[in-house]
């Protein structure tokens, strides 16, 4: 039937009966829309209430016992006596070593991969490895720490010492540092390079005295949320063997040693109030050194979208 | 360096050194592609510890009975070894988990990118990032200390018995008790250790990821399209449900494979709160053991090297391993497979 055919009063007809059957319902709609509005509003608003309460519970058990004494003694059977010292200068020797292997590892291979490579197989091999090593859970990070650093390379790293906890975290946080690197430097203006390249400088000029600088910020702010992922990080230093109680400092980088998430879980684990109270110190403490980091991080990002 | 000034004079001082910036060119091209070859050998180490290791368990205990036992009891003196039972308890906290953070993580992406005004979505998009970093091990104590208390306490209220004063003995079913009875609900009693707090508590701490990467997703789909529906007559609701989650749902769903894989791989939550007994079965309310549990709880104790216990940690890590591969392999084939690209 073509349009031709329809004589006028059906025409007519149809229109009258698409008339009727179109119902826009518009208050009906609305009503649906208000509903689902509100339903993503308390959505929003439970996830955070929930992290809210958390964070109240937290501080409500744990800011009796944070004092200095709690900072600068050593863990104990006896609740009243126990601190957090060996944990923090483990934390902080973990971290240290973490930011020295990774930094140059990390920026090397983002640089490796978006500054010196072509677009051939070996990159593209390389980049697939390093989105698949980022899905990989940190438990399994801890099962290759424990058979590379701790059996197979056990006499050089001291076993499960600071310098095995270090390594397996870098290896860890690794793919987070090249996947943010190479975000840094894509968004670099090409014409910046090309500029360094008219003067005849090579890559290599290019990179360190243009690029690299530029890029800085925002390789600087993935390499801190790397970190302070690794600073949170519990089970792959559990899988390694990292104690769980250490009256002692560690001396050096093949020393035994433990850190604040760890200590947490211990205090968590026991039966007693005392110790859950403790472990909520342990957590504010903890929550205190992220937020330093991260707020530096986000501050330095918005510093460096405000440059452009 | 005055003297060195580039000028008619002394221009022949300058000299271009191309053999040293050539040299140190290559010495650092060399460098960074080693550095690159690191996270290649990472992967190598992983699947070379975890299939030696598994091989090596696997000449001890046979696959069929990895994959058929009821009971996983590697450290007692009749062995077992039911991954499954490991596996259910897994499964049943990452469901738990998904079906919190997948309606609250979505919903809250979707107020963020299309309701929230521009200030609040540039406060809360960095605080959801500052979440999605809260260590997990601060969501174990919550869950084992506070949610299971508090979710204990509702479970004791509801199964309070109510009274059934005498004057309603005309009622049929009073019939059958004793006068001022006493009606119980079948409600189940909440263990100190049980799969549903962890599981939720595991919901909430990968709600940030699913919430700021869907959000990515959703904001990313272009003005145009919202515009296109809105002139064809359809409400906010209308456009979002049927214009904008279709045009982001690759990126959406890649959120939520990311966090189904973190939420099977999660470790310090369900060992913390959903406890070590490894049980087979769905049931919430009960402590269970989970495959990372599992790896702790052998971590945490003195096993040697080389024994039978030590090599089950490689064996339930590879199949961890394979489960958050697939989903990876998974996710990459959707992506690619449902992108919207717009120019």
């Amino acid at each position: 039937m073509t349009f031709e055919s329809i004589t006028d009063a059906q025409a007519e007809a149809n229109l009258v009966t698409a008339e009727a059957k179109f119902q826009p319902n518009l208050a009906g709609r609305y009503r649906l829309d208000a509903i689902f509005k509100a339903a993503t509003i308390a959505a929003t608003t439970i996830a955070i209430a929930v992290l809210a309460w958390l964070m109240f519970d937290v501080l409500l058990s744990g800011v009796g016992s944070l004092d200095w004494s709690f900072l600068t003694s050593f863990p104990s059977r006896r609740p009243e006596q126990a601190g957090i010292l060996s944990a923090l200068v483990g934390t902080g020797w973990v971290m240290f070593l973490v930011a020295v292997f990774s930094f140059p590892i990390g920026v090397g291979s983002g640089l490796f991969l978006e500054e010196f490579s072509d677009d051939n197989w070996f990159a593209r091999f390389i980049e697939i490895n390093i989105s698949n090593l980022a899905g990989v859970p940190s438990i399994i990070y801890g099962l290759l720490g424990l058979t590379a650093f701790v059996i197979i390379l056990g006499d050089w790293t001291g076993g499960r010492s600071i310098l095995t906890g270090a390594l397996t975290l870098t290896l860890l946080i690794l793919p987070i540092i090249i996947v943010a690197t190479r975000e840094a430097l894509r968004a670099v203006p090409d014409s910046i390079r090309q500029a360094g390249y008219a003067l005849g400088a090579n890559s290599w000029q290019v990179i360190w005295s243009h690029t690299l600088p530029t890029a800085f910020p925002g390789i600087l702010t993935g390499v801190i949320l790397a970190l302070s992922r690794a600073i949170g990080e519990t089970a792959p230093l559990i899988t390694i063997g990292a104690l769980t109680f250490i009256p002692f400092l560690p001396e050096g980088p093949l020393d035994p040693f433990t850190v604040l998430p760890i200590q947490i879980y211990n205090w968590v684990s026991r039966p007693q109030k005392d110790f859950h109270d403790l472990a909520a110190s342990g957590i504010i403490v903890l929550l205190v050194v992220l937020l330093v980091m991260n707020s530096f991080a986000i501050f330095l990002r918005s510093r460096f979208q405000k440059a452009r | 360096m005055s003297a060195e000034t580039p000028s008619p004079k002394n221009v022949h001082l300058w000299q271009a050194n191309y053999k040293s910036a050539k040299t140190l060119e290559t010495i650092i091209r060399v460098l960074c592609g080693f550095f690159a070859v690191i996270s290649i050998a990472t992967t190598a180490g992983i699947i070379g510890t975890l299939v030696f290791e598994t091989i090596e368990f696997f000449q001890e205990v046979p696959l069929w009975q990895f994959l058929t036992d009821t009971r996983w009891t590697p450290l007692f003196a009749s062995k077992q070894f039911g991954i499954f039972v490991l596996m259910s308890a897994t499964l049943l906290t990452s469901t738990i988990a998904i079906s919190v953070a997948v309606p609250l993580g979505l919903l809250s992406a979707i107020f963020l990118s299309e309701y929230a005004s521009t200030p609040m979505r540039k406060t809360l998009k960095p605080l959801l990032e500052v979440l999605a970093g809260i260590p997990s091990v601060v969501f174990g104590y919550f869950a084992l200390l506070t949610v299971t208390p508090f979710l204990q306490e509702i479970f004791d209220f509801v199964r309070t018995p109510i009274p059934i004063p005498a004057w309603l003995d005309f009622l049929p079913f009073t019939q059958y008790y004793e006068p001022d009875f006493f009606l119980e609900l079948p409600f189940p009693y909440l263990e100190g250790f049980n799969a549903l707090s962890a599981g939720l508590v595991l919901g909430i701490s990968i709600t940030p990821l699913v919430a700021s990467l869907s959000e990515d997703a959703i904001y990313s789909v272009p003005q145009g399209l919202r515009d296109g529906a809105y002139a064809l007559g359809a409400t906010k609701r209308e456009t979002i449900l049927a214009v904008v989650i279709p045009a982001a749902l690759s990126g959406i769903v890649a959120s939520i494979i990311l966090a189904i894989s973190r939420a099977v791989g999660e470790t310090m939550i369900v060992t913390l709160a959903a406890g070590q007994n490894p049980n087979l079965g769905f049931n919430p309310f009960v402590p269970v053991m989970t495959m990372t549990a599992y790896i702790v709880q052998v971590s945490l104790g003195d096993t040697a090297v080389g024994t039978l216990p030590y090599k089950t940690i490689f064996a339930v890590g590879m199949t961890l391993f394979l489960m958050t591969l697939t989903l990876n392999i998974f996710s990459f084939w959707f992506v690619r497979r449902f992108r919207e690209r717009y120019e």
